[in-house]
């Protein structure tokens, strides 16, 4: 079997009695579109901080492009390939938009030790970062403190700031999350149009758009993967059903 | 105003405080003294701006540094008949940097109310060694029988503060360079990202603990170049460079002249000393209580301390500019 872009091998994480991750086998393909969905309190966001580090598993293992980050901190995470956004906006507010991306490209390339020459005198790094604005159609705010956009902007300058590290791996944290359901087909459209050799994993509970984006999806109850299978597998999955609709279904 | 996005070019109004300096000189002749000690505050107070206003470290503990580094030079001099200034000056960076580094390194994995105690503690306690090391550090007497040689054997400390206010005007003047250039650096739009947002800055793939030992060990070396400034220029060393109070202190210059500003750590010790000088004088019991007015008044209706205040005043010059103009079209 070729080596799989980020892999979890019987993960597992406790808080005490509480089990919010139990054995999740779960592996993600070079350049795959895949889903990861469940109710709330499936344990999806516990999920993702272990794959980006920000907690340690209780047991299991993580690999990323096939090598193991079990015990790996973020920032060597991120610089092996792992980039990720937030579910709620996590970015520096007051900054303006460019320096947002600009910071995340600048850590990427290794000038952000640097201390003596000016930050703006490194022109290939505001370039990249307006590059990037202007493929997601925000460079006219790249002068804007990110406090001042409306939330569906915000949204995207969070996609900005991770393409800004180049991933190999990007892991979308509820990418359309408190956006206006007219502002969420721009952001479909720009998660439409990320590089192919991108690896990406969506938690989402928007299921139009999880529906439109994935190719594969994984379903996440009570810790444990329930399902994994394409969309229309999972559209017909009778347990996915009783898991949404209810228990009520069930008798 | 640091970051990728500015112009890092030196604008004529950060010219103003040199020039005022050079004025003062040739204006005051009777107060340089009280100058020489107002610049070696500055050059405190950058170095606490540099990690409170930029990187977003919250400490009580700043004073260790200080304290350190004025009791190095001391001691050297007082006990081991080292007496050239500027050898006293690399001794006292390179024992507040050793400090800084050693302290950082085990704090800074903290946070929050946590990392302001620790930060307390670690100056609380050098004040108690201090206190009991009598033998070493003359205990709360104080360390007299200070020495310094003339600055390159031409320039001797002269009882007016002439060469003493020369010498730390200098000495500030390096220190501010350094500053600027770092926080207009990458490294510099880096520490503001770690105080805007930690979590992202990790997400992005930062060593945020590094980053922070790393400027907190700068701003240290800084404090304790500053520390022996105040020794060679006083020629004694009191408990009073250490523990809370003057670490309170600093604080107190910073706010009042505005935080992350680079330009707040001037103001801030000038307005505090000379209104300290000022109440002393008038009302010897009660000074302090000038002082809390003061930081009161500050802090209730100018957030961002008298920098902020005189950003809102030009903004809204400026838009009664604008306005006049657009009414006369």
């Amino acid at each position: 079997m070729p080596a799989s872009a980020l892999e979890t091998q019987k993960l597992c994480k406790s808080f005490g009695a509480l089990t919010v991750a139990e054995d999740i086998d779960f592996r993600l393909e070079p350049g795959a579109r895949h889903a990861l969905i469940g109710p709330n309190g499936a344990g999806k966001t516990t999920f993702v901080n272990m794959l980006t580090g920000r907690i340690a598993p209780s047991s299991g293992r993580i690999l990323l492009g096939g090598e193991d980050l079990t015990k790996a901190s973020q920032a060597a995470r991120v610089s092996r390939g792992l980039g990720r956004t937030f579910q709620v906006t996590t970015l520096f507010r007051s900054l303006p938009v460019l320096d947002n991306v600009a910071l995340a490209i600048a850590e990427r390339d290794g000038v952000a030790r640097r201390m003596w020459k000016p930050a703006s005198k490194y022109s290939e790094i505001a370039d990249e970062a307006m590059q990037l604005l202007a493929k997601l159609e925000i460079a006219a705010d790249a002068r804007t403190p990110v406090q001042d956009l409306p939330y569906g902007r915000q949204r995207l300058v969070e996609i900005a700031i991770a393409l800004g590290l180049k991933p190999k791996v990007l892991l979308l944290d509820e990418p359309a999350a408190g956006v206006p359901s007219q502002d969420s087909g721009r952001i479909l459209e720009v998660l439409a149009a990320l590089p192919g050799d991108i690896a990406i994993l969506i938690i989402e509970h928007d299921m139009d758009l999880v529906f439109r984006f994935a190719q594969r999806i994984t379903v996440l109850v009570q810790g444990q993967v329930l399902v994994e299978g394409t969309p229309q597998e999972i559209a017909a999955d009778a347990r996915v059903r009783s898991v949404y609709l209810g228990e009520a279904t069930h008798a | 105003m640091s970051g990728y996005t500015s112009d890092p070019r030196i604008r004529w109004t950060e010219w103003l405080p040199w020039l005022a300096a050079i004025a003062f000189f040739f204006a005051m002749p009777e107060y340089l003294s009280l100058g020489a000690r107002i610049l070696i505050y500055i050059l405190t107070v950058l170095s606490l701006d540099l990690i409170l206003g930029y990187a977003g470290i919250i400490t009580l503990g700043h004073s260790a540094f200080f304290g350190l580094g004025a009791y190095t030079a001391g001691v050297l001099s007082a006990k081991y008949g080292l007496t050239d200034p500027f050898l006293q000056l690399l001794a006292a960076a390179v024992a507040a940097a050793a400090l800084g580094m050693a302290t950082g390194a085990v704090i800074l994995r903290t946070k929050a109310l946590t990392l302001l105690m620790l930060t307390l503690a670690i100056t609380s306690i050098l004040l108690e060694i201090a206190n009991k090391a009598s033998w070493l550090t003359g205990g709360a007497d104080g360390l007299s029988g200070v020495k310094t040689d003339p600055i390159l054997g031409m320039f001797k400390f002269d009882i007016f503060g002439r060469t003493a206010f020369i010498y730390c005007l200098i000495a500030l003047f390096i220190g501010w360079l350094v500053v600027r250039r770092l926080i207009y650096s990458p490294f510099g739009a880096m520490l503001t990202g770690i105080r805007e947002n930690t979590v992202r800055m990790h997400a992005i793939g930062a060593p945020v603990y590094w980053r922070l030992v790393l400027v907190y060990t700068m701003s240290a070396t800084m404090a304790g170049v500053a520390g022996a400034l105040l020794t060679q220029v006083n020629q004694f060393v009191g408990l009073n460079v250490l523990g809370l109070e003057p670490s309170g202190d600093l604080l107190v210059m910073l706010i009042l002249g505005g935080v992350g500003r680079l330009y707040g750590a001037f103001v801030g010790p000038v307005v505090y000393l000379i209104a300290q000088d000022y109440l002393a004088k008038q009302y010897p019991e009660y000074w302090y209580f000038g002082i809390g007015v003061l930081l009161i008044v500050v802090v209730l209706f100018a957030r961002g301390g008298v920098l902020g205040l005189v950003d809102k005043c030009l903004q809204a010059l400026s838009r009664h500019r604008n306005s006049a103009k657009a009414s006369a079209r």
